[in-house]
């Protein structure tokens, strides 16, 4: 499903990814590890289109096609979603208009009609249950005065929303208490096919508990330095991630 | 000769060609305030960029041209005007129609709604009506520095008066829509007066249109009595074209616990200048002013806001936005005047602006003027883009690109919008707001009148 080879890319000149290679294949949940600051977010940035961050070197091809070359809007399209560390608050659009516009651009891109308003409203309905999200945010504007938590559960809902091929959740755990991380691990979980796949990065191993990877990646100073099976997320867990830097460093 | 003169002298020129034509339909009363007022306006002229609160408006464009006088339109030209009916599908209102500043010949020239509310032209009521027009006419504007609300006072034409006996709430929306259309380039001034009395309540619209493409000057006074513990509103939707310049003066007296709100929608025009002024005299007044300038090509528009606060514990709040593209400019300038003895004060004002373009241009200046120490001031003021994150959030989701802008602009003006309590109103404002800022709305293309 995506093939990311010897990537590397800068941001303002700085180097970030050094040489990332990773396969993710159709009904896979990867997890990608690392310490701050090791290219973890840069990576989801390249990923989704982020126009600030410059690829150098390397090539993605998601279901074949060059994903370099196409603009954010159709990586979203093409089945692509990007969880945000931080969700953005938009004052004055509503979540009810940003979602329809979302769905009916991908029906679009699908070559299918736009929903009905009560087919509409009937799906958001759905989502909601499914991912257990209060229903009065969907009555806001998109994430104006939510909690941290509700933050990350409407990145959840959008993602139930849009049922992507491909799910990057970009540490969708951070500053989550144990009820919203269980949370928005269940809808992810719920939402799992075995024709999608998900790359969750992560700092910590807990969301882990919860989602089970297939594969395991530590990310260190732009560079995979560790695949393993889920095996490894509890090794760092006990471990801290100073090991890693001395094996990096002693070879 | 300096250009100040000379542009003032074209203006007492004016003056004196036409007073005789002027003052006949007028009554004695009003015509009493012309002298007076012609000699205030020799002496303050039309002001320059040198004056503090016009500072980021050029008026030279339009005041150094030479306009013809409005002459009272005939039967047929309201008539015609008429033929410009609101397409607010769920607004039901009580409509005016005001012809290049004229109250029509063609309705009764006063007429009476429901609760004893009285409507019409501001000729006729300062004779029906002396007492009420006596008490109020010519009183809110005074000591005002600005020459052209002397203009006015000398020179105005008519108008529309309305009168709200104690008590009486209006439910629907009384809605005055100015039409300005001629074979000629017209400067027209008209006055209007608006008395709420105690305990009433209105919501009043003001909607102003050109309706041909002719070179036009504007220059309005309206003002306003809100009376104890009541409530008023008034919004204004402004769409004329670039040839037009709209110049309107808002005075708007409260006494105590009464309950203003203003609301300034400039969707186009070629220079717009709004000055409202908030007079807070009575404990417990509130008021809220609110503004949304949308601007391209070579448009101007410039707000000023004067809240004085004059009584203890009175609440005022600005909050004016605006979207500049093009070499569109803007101005605002929001004056917060606390007395000494407006204890408890609590005032609060806002302008954020959106640039969309390097040539676009905004001045915004905060001025906060307080002499009272128990006091609750804010202000803050912004000039930048549309915010990149949000803009990559909404693509991130299969938006495209222009599609997420507009939503962006819309998300910022909505802002505003939301504050219209007329939920028709506030929907109609949206489609508006989108249509202008899809660059689908020229002049007069549908605003609140269909071009007939």
């Amino acid at each position: 499903m995506l093939v990311i080879d010897n990537l590397k890319a800068e941001i303002e000149g700085k180097k970030i990814l050094k040489g990332i290679s990773l396969q993710v294949k159709e009904g896979e949940v990867h997890a990608i590890m690392g310490p701050n600051g090791s290219g973890k977010s840069t990576l989801a940035a390249v990923l989704a289109g982020r126009e600030f961050v410059e690829v150098t070197e390397g090539t993605v091809t998601y279901m074949g096609k060059d994903l370099l070359e196409m603009p954010a809007e159709d990586r979203s399209r093409a089945g692509i979603f990007l969880g945000f560390q931080y969700p953005i608050e938009i004052p004055g659009v509503s979540m009810v208009n940003f979602m329809k516009t979302a769905v009916n651009e991908h029906r679009k891109y699908k070559g299918l009609e736009p929903l009905s308003a009560s087919d509409f409203l009937k799906l958001m309905r759905e989502k909601k249950e499914l991912v257990e999200i209060d229903s009065k945010l969907a009555n806001r504007s998109v994430n104006e005065g939510f909690s941290g938590g509700e933050k990350k559960k409407n990145e959840i809902f959008q993602m139930a929303m849009l049922e992507p091929r491909l799910a990057i959740l970009d540490e969708t755990d951070s500053g989550l208490d144990i009820d919203a991380l269980r949370i928005v691990a269940n809808g992810v979980n719920k939402l799992k096919r075995p024709d999608n796949s998900a790359i969750i990065i992560t700092h910590y191993q807990r969301l882990l508990d919860y989602i089970v990877p297939d594969v395991v990646h530590v990310l260190y100073d732009g560079k995979i330095v560790k695949t393993a099976g889920k095996e490894l997320a509890l090794e760092l867990e006990e471990k801290g991630y100073e090991w890693i830097r001395k094996e990096v460093d002693e070879s | 000769m300096s250009s100040k003169e000379e542009r003032s002298e074209r203006y007492l020129n004016f003056y004196k060609e036409n007073i005789k034509r002027i003052s006949e339909s007028s009554s004695p009363f009003i015509n009493s305030f012309r002298e007076s007022a012609i000699a205030k306006f020799s002496q303050l002229g039309i002001p320059t960029r040198k004056n503090e609160s016009y500072r980021y408006t050029n008026l030279d464009t339009f005041f150094n041209h030479d306009f013809k006088n409005y002459f009272m339109p005939s039967e047929e030209d309201f008539i015609k005007a008429e033929e410009f009916r609101c397409d607010v599908t769920d607004l039901d209102a009580h409509g005016v129609v005001l012809l290049n500043g004229f109250y029509p010949v063609i309705d009764d020239k006063l007429r009476e709604l429901p609760g004893g509310i009285w409507i019409g032209s501001m000729n006729e009521a300062s004779v029906k009506f002396a007492d009420k027009v006596e008490k109020h006419y010519g009183k809110y504007v005074n000591g005002n520095s600005d020459g052209l609300v002397h203009l006015n006072t000398a020179m105005a034409s008519d108008g529309v008066f309305i009168w709200v006996p104690e008590g009486v709430v209006l439910k629907k929306p009384i809605q005055i829509v100015n039409l300005v259309q001629s074979d000629e380039d017209i400067f027209n001034q008209h006055r209007n007066l608006i008395v709420v009395e105690k305990n009433a309540d209105i919501t009043l619209i003001i909607c102003d249109h050109t309706l041909s493409p002719q070179k036009f000057l504007t220059n309005a006074v309206t003002e306003v009595f809100v009376g104890e513990n009541a409530h008023f509103d008034i919004m204004r939707v402004q769409n004329e074209h670039n040839n037009a310049a709209k110049i309107t003066h808002t005075f708007i007296h409260q006494e105590r616990n009464s309950c203003a709100s203003s609301n300034n929608i400039t969707l186009h025009g070629g220079l717009v200048r709004n000055s409202t002024h908030h007079y807070l005299g009575g404990e417990g007044a509130e008021c809220n002013s609110y503004g949304l300038y949308l601007a391209d090509k070579f448009q101007h528009v410039d707000n000023f806001v004067n809240v004085d606060h004059a009584f203890p514990n009175c609440t005022s709040n600005q909050l004016f936005k605006g979207v500049l593209d093009d070499m569109a400019t803007g101005a605002f300038n929001g004056r917060i005047y606390v007395h000494k003895d407006a204890q408890g004060t609590m005032a609060y004002q806002k302008n954020n602006n959106i640039l969309l373009t390097d040539d676009a241009k905004m001045d915004t200046k905060p001025q906060l003027e307080i002499y009272a120490d128990d006091v609750k001031c804010s202000h803050g003021a912004t000039v930048g883009q549309l915010d990149d994150n949000a803009l990559f959030y909404l693509r991130s989701r299969g938006i495209e690109k222009r599609q997420a802008r507009l939503m962006l602009m819309f998300g910022f003006a909505h802002e505003v919008i939301q504050n219209i309590k007329v939920e028709a109103l506030q929907e109609r404002m949206d489609n508006l707001v989108m249509q202008r800022l899809k660059g689908e709305l020229s002049r007069c293309a549908s605003c609140m009148v269909k071009c007939g």
